[in-house]
């Protein structure tokens, strides 16, 4: 059977099943959109805790990255998986304790302020749409490689979806269609792998493929030693400076905790106990991806370097031909996301770093005029299915994986933007005595104009999808996981102090942001090392901004009155399990 | 019941798992990275190893135990649930 058309069935029947299990599980009342009921256990509720959280970034773009990058790719490993055990640790079981619908809610009655609540509403809704629109290009890349659709039509099928099961089902509908989207995305993301690593490296573990054997050196020596004939810094070898790995690692750590979708997971389960457990299932099953990701990575980078260069660097029949390039490489090519110019003019592609001085001054005795290869990093684990020549249904599969990714993020995200408008902002601020069946219908109206906007956010956000998440992360980690953590572990923390600490956090670190990277504006100052606050990058500061947060909300909170008695006793009611 | 040695014992708990944590991620996967990359097992630098996957094996393994321990806390303190 022709790929595409295999890929139209595989999709399709992952549609299907989507759609069927919202059906099957729609939300009878505000408890079932906003919590599932909390009537999730433990084991469903990590799995599909993993699946709302691995997005289309963990999926398509986490390995290429780590493969361009090499050891700066780790900061995405442990800062994506180091946030569990914060989450685990100190803030899953007290907020289940609480036992209300959204994570604003908490920080309203905990700050006695509806002002507070505003604050917090805003910085979700910052946060979620950064990150939805990541979710929303991922879903567009892939419609249009594998399905041969346009960017518009592909997002255009996403949204219905989403639509669907998301305004229907609410968080019940969500949380059972996220299991099965765990099931697919993780299935389609490790056969590959396993496949790849027994043919490079004779290891059926891709856990285990970093000390395989490719010809008699391990995968990781072979590695460093291919690329740096290239001019490339050695694989193990990062190019960023510690502070800045030390940042970033921080700020995707701390934004993990922080964000809204993540935390509200930990409200669908039925004990304190269940809460504690399934932080630790969630990071089971996100840890299967992310220990295969790092190989994944490391044999993609080998892979396409010895496709290119096939022989000692510097001889001319060492280079692959363009003419005899394999049929992966064409159907990259017509999607724009891998580019070939003949800088030479000798028919052959030259792939190196022209930006490593030394090795330019080599590579122009060789007759080499620049690097003649471009490849979009989004792409190395859609394509590495093809490289490794697997089977059609392989790929198929692999698309599907994609789409249940983007998909059940995307939904996650849009229902705690629904929640924040209909339950915290209608019937918290504006309409305090709406009924039920108004909320939820309120519910799915702010759910649906959510998809339609995040649709649009996709349509053309700015640079790649891992990297425009890595800002949501960082706002997350600077705006709301301080004042969630004090408002549990002070007593003393106060209203005012919350509200001056999220605002602090949120406008210092989105206006380090946009100086540098420049959101809707021209950047104020060049995105370089130079320019940065003790080296640290954008996608950094969002650790600055969270130990600046904490500061600010600690001493405004000495020089102003102490909460009153009955915040005191919520915080005292929340330490324990059982009162 | 007593609450603030509940809490403590909790709190006890909590610095121990973060300290692990806090060596084992930023320690040995970043600030002392290039000293562990000096020892290779089975072709493997250490330090690369520990950043790119020891770090996420052990912090699977601390929540694990915090789950347990927190579950005997817990009980020892009486606020166990049912």
């Amino acid at each position: 059977m022709p790929l595409e058309m295999l890929s139209y069935l595989v999709v399709g029947a992952s549609f299907v099943l989507y759609v069927g299990i919202a059906i099957w599980s729609r939300a009878r009342s505000t408890g079932d959109f906003y919590v599932a009921g909390k009537g999730v256990g433990p084991v469903a509720n990590g799995m599909a805790t993993a699946a709302d959280w691995m997005s289309a970034a963990s999926f398509i773009s986490m390995a290429g990255l780590i493969a361009f990058l090499g050891y700066d790719g780790s900061v995405y490993l442990m800062g994506w998986t180091g946030g569990y055990v914060l989450l685990a640790l100190l803030l899953a079981p007290y907020l289940r304790k609480f036992g209300k619908f959204t994570v604003p809610e908490f920080i309203a009655e905990r700050y006695y302020s509806q002002t507070a609540r505003v604050v917090a509403v805003v910085c979700l809704i910052f946060i979620s749409f950064t990150y939805v629109a990541g979710q929303m290009r991922g879903v567009g890349i892939v419609f249009s490689r594998f399905l041969s659709v346009d960017i518009e039509t592909g997002l255009a099928v996403g949204m219905a979806v989403v639509f669907f099961y998301a305004v229907l089902g609410g968080m019940k509908g969500i949380t059972y269609t996220q299991v099965a989207q765990y099931c697919v995305l993780i299935f389609a993301y490790t056969v590959p792998a396993v496949f790849i690593s027994i043919q490079v490296t004779g290891v059926a573990l891709p856990q285990l493929a970093f000390g395989g054997s490719v010809d008699g050196a391990s995968l990781l020596v072979r590695l460093d030693q291919v690329v740096s004939d290239l001019g490339f810094n050695a694989y193990t070898d990062g190019a960023k400076s510690t502070i800045d790995v030390f940042f970033i690692t921080a700020a995707l750590m701390i934004g993990t905790a922080g964000l809204p979708h993540v935390l509200v997971r930990f409200f669908t389960v039925p004990k304190v106990r269940d809460a504690r457990a399934s932080a630790g299932w969630a990071l089971l099953f996100i840890a299967i991806l992310y220990t295969t990701a790092p190989a994944v990575a490391a044999l993609a980078r080998y892979n396409l370097t010895e496709t290119i260069q096939q022989g000692p660097v510097g001889e001319a029949t060492s280079n692959l031909e363009y003419a005899a390039r394999p049929q992966w490489f064409k159907t990259w090519e017509a999607t724009g996301l891998l580019t070939f110019e003949d800088k030479n003019g000798d028919g052959r592609i030259q792939y190196y770093n022209d930006a490593n001085p030394e090795f330019a001054t080599r590579a122009a005795q060789y007759g080499w005029r620049g690097n003649e290869l471009a490849v979009d990093q989004d792409i190395m684990v859609l394509a590495n299915p093809e490289i490794a020549a697997l089977p059609n249904w392989v790929i198929a599969l692999v698309a599907a994986g994609a789409v249940a990714a983007a998909l059940s993020t995307a939904a996650g995200l849009l229902l705690v933007i629904s929640a924040a408008v209909s339950h915290d902002i209608v019937k918290g601020v504006l309409m305090p005595n709406v009924s039920e069946r108004a909320e939820l219908r309120a519910g799915r109206a702010s759910a649906a104009a959510a998809v339609l906007l995040a649709g649009y956010l996709g349509y053309d956000p700015p640079g790649f999808v891992a990297q425009v998440v890595a800002f949501a992360f960082g706002l997350a980690a600077a705006s709301l996981f301080p004042v969630i953590l004090l408002g549990i572990f002070s007593t003393r923390l106060n209203r005012e102090g919350a509200i001056a600490g999220m605002l602090t956090g949120l406008c210092f670190t989105l206006g380090y942001i946009v100086y540098f990277k420049g959101v809707f504006v021209a950047p104020f100052a060049a995105n370089v090392p130079a320019n940065w606050w003790f080296g640290i990058s954008p996608e950094g500061i969002g650790a600055l901004g969270a130990v600046l947060n904490l500061m600010v909300a600690v001493s405004v909170s000495r020089l102003t009155s102490p909460p009153p008695a009955e915040v005191v006793a919520l915080v005292e009611r929340i330490r324990v399990p059982r009162d | 019941m007593d609450r603030s040695s509940y809490w403590r014992a909790n709190l006890r708990l909590v610095v121990v798992c973060l300290v692990i944590w806090f060596l084992v991620s930023f320690g040995c996967g970043v600030l002392f990275v290039d000293q562990l990359n000096r020892i290779e097992v089975a072709g493997v630098k250490l330090g690369f190893w520990f950043a790119q996957q020891g770090s996420i094996y052990v912090f699977l393994s601390l929540i694990v135990y915090y789950v347990r321990r927190m579950s005997r806390i817990d009980r020892e303190h009486g606020v166990e649930e049912d």
